[in-house]
């Protein structure tokens, strides 16, 4: 593409204006004064014709020069010198006008001063276009043509690009207003994504966000979910590679989550909310895409789960009595933050009967000691999704997020009789060495618990962990989101 | 025409011929890695005696997790001290 050239007076006045600004049609007049006074350029943003007082206004519907000379607000009146800017106003101020023209007694049926109306060359879209025409978008990746009769959505298909479902065509226009979600410089490398180790720069994760079908707005959280994907402690390469059927569940917590218009009650963990399906997507699609993990390659997943296309949803903060996931992690209440952490489909648990914490905590144990395997402690990190209307009764028993976690490790502590090989007729298990000792079903600090869902259901979720949670595996990581 | 921005990391594989495996392994120092999957041990103990009992010089290694790749020091200790690495991948 060739880079259109502007040439502009050298001295002089210059004036951009466009017919659909009354301040601009109430300056007409001064502009056929400044005309008859010495000289000016007018350049005209919609209407060539306009304004009629000016015969010699040169047509800049291309926005060429708006965009060249960087024009917010019309009219805006320029004196140039020596091919130099010398001086600049916008809107419409006598005094101003006065100042920069040079030429006194201008327009002075008209009141002093009215306020401008916003460039064509800013509105969205066309801002874009004119830094693609003009070269200056910053982007880096390999631009990618599709044939005329091609469809871009099965040319995408072909390229191994998605995760199956179809996704928006990652066009620079879509990628730059993408990116106007963040203020972070595009080059800026995040880290190396796994299973390849590839740089991963704010614009690679730009591009997957489009592709996904974020909103701009969606940055930030789909960027501090990278951020703690890559953290070493999360072993993003082991959570890929591994036979079992984790993948990255997100959580998101803080003032962001409503900002954005993220669901945390009824269907949190559904379908049907723009944001949760697609901040998810992102990340599943940056890893394929930039990292270069896929199923059946490094990808070993025996079964994998749903939660491998998208796997988000926010904290029901406002209708918990316990403080929010994030604050577990050194995040301060207030801060929006997103929890990373190697999970897999969901367990529900069914109570409706229980009405004390007691009886409740005891039913909510005996379900997560089925995680993975009755035969097997500890098994694996779990997250526990607790609902409202199993929240009341913890919240009517006076019971905070420690306490029921410091019952749930209480009951998770099994008999070695209840681990053996071959108890409950059931050959996994340990060897006789657990005779006579407890082990528990989880590592100290390897239960989370978030607060999610609908009103109704007297109902909770387990999300199951990683064999190899823990140190040794894979931890939950926190960031917070920037802008 | 539509064009789009590539969203891969746009490396091309590059590749490399393995190592020519040895005749034999009478004079050469074998590693057995154990990466720490359940009963790996089992199938390693085994390899050792076999190894062992032909006159083979056997060195034992051990990842620290199975989750994660094997440390870089360690990687440099097998390099240094072994001909040739066994590794059992999966329980």
């Amino acid at each position: 593409m060739t880079t259109p050239e502007v040439t502009l007076p050298a001295d002089g006045l210059i004036a951009v204006v466009k017919r659909d600004c009354p301040t601009c049609e109430l300056t007409a007049p001064v502009l056929a004064q400044l005309l008859a006074k010495g000289g000016v350029t007018v350049y005209t943003q919609d209407d060539p014709s306009f304004p009629e007082s000016v015969p010699g206004r040169i047509d800049d519907t291309s926005l060429n020069v708006s965009h060249t000379l960087g024009i917010e607000i019309v009219p805006t009146l320029i004196r140039r010198a020596g091919g130099q800017e010398a001086a600049r106003t916008y809107g419409w101020d006598r005094g101003e006008w006065e100042r920069v023209s040079g030429v006194k007694g201008l327009g002075e049926a008209l009141p002093p001063i009215r306020p401008g109306c916003g460039a064509l060359n800013l509105e969205p879209g066309a801002a874009e276009d004119l830094r693609i025409r003009f070269g200056q978008t910053g982007l880096t990746a390999r631009s990618v043509d599709f044939g005329e009769d091609e469809d871009e959505i099965e040319a995408i298909y072909e390229r191994g690009w998605t995760d199956g479902l179809p996704v928006v065509p990652p066009t620079p226009r879509r990628v730059m207003r993408m990116l106007a979600g963040t203020t972070r410089d595009p080059k800026e490398q995040l880290g190396l994504c796994p299973p390849n180790l590839a740089p991963l720069t704010v614009e690679k994760v730009a591009i997957n966000a489009v592709m996904a079908g974020c909103k701009p707005e969606y940055l930030p959280v789909v960027l501090a979910a990278v951020e703690a994907v890559l953290d070493p402690a999360f072993t993003m390469h082991g959570v890929l590679a591994t036979t079992m059927f984790v993948s990255p569940v997100l959580i998101v917590n803080g003032p962001i989550r409503r900002q954005i218009s993220m669901n945390s009650r009824g269907n949190a963990l559904g379908q049907g909310n723009r944001a949760n399906a697609t901040i998810g997507r992102a990340v599943q699609l940056i890893i394929r895409n930039v990292g270069g993990g896929r199923p059946q390659e490094v990808d070993r997943a025996t079964l994998g789960n749903p939660g491998k296309y998208t796997y988000c949803f926010a904290e029901d903060e406002e209708g918990s009595s316990w403080e929010p996931l994030s604050t577990d992690f050194g995040v301060a209440r207030g801060v929006s933050a997103v929890t990373v952490f190697a999970g897999f489909g969901l367990q529900g648990i069914v109570d409706q009967k229980s009405r004390t914490p007691e009886s409740l905590a005891r039913s909510m144990a005996e379900s997560l000691k089925a995680i993975h395997s009755v035969k097997l402690a500890p098994a694996c990190d779990a997250m526990m999704v607790v609902c409202p209307e199993h929240e009341r009764t913890f919240r009517q028993a006076g019971w905070s997020k420690a306490r029921l976690l410091e019952e749930l490790y209480r009951l998770c502590e099994i008999p070695g009789e209840d681990l053996v090989v071959g108890a409950k007729g059931i050959d996994e298990g340990y060897g006789p060495s657990v005779l006579g000792k407890t082990r528990n079903k989880f590592r100290p600090g390897g239960l989370f618990i978030v607060r999610a869902g609908g009103g109704a259901g007297m109902f909770s979720g387990i999300i199951g962990g990683w064999s190899a949670g823990g140190f040794a595996g894979s931890l939950p990581v926190t960031r917070e989101v920037k802008s | 025409m539509t064009s789009v921005l590539d969203p891969t990391a746009e490396q091309s594989p590059s590749s490399r011929a393995r190592l020519v495996r040895p005749d034999q392994l009478e004079g050469l120092t074998v590693g057995l890695l154990d990466i720490s999957k359940p009963r790996g041990d089992v199938f390693l103990n085994r390899l050792d005696e076999l190894l062992t009992g032909r006159g083979i010089t056997v060195k034992r290694y051990m990842k620290p997790t199975v989750a994660k790749p094997a440390p870089l020091p360690l990687r440099q200790q097998m390099v240094g001290e072994v001909n040739l690495v066994i590794e059992g991948l999966a329980d």
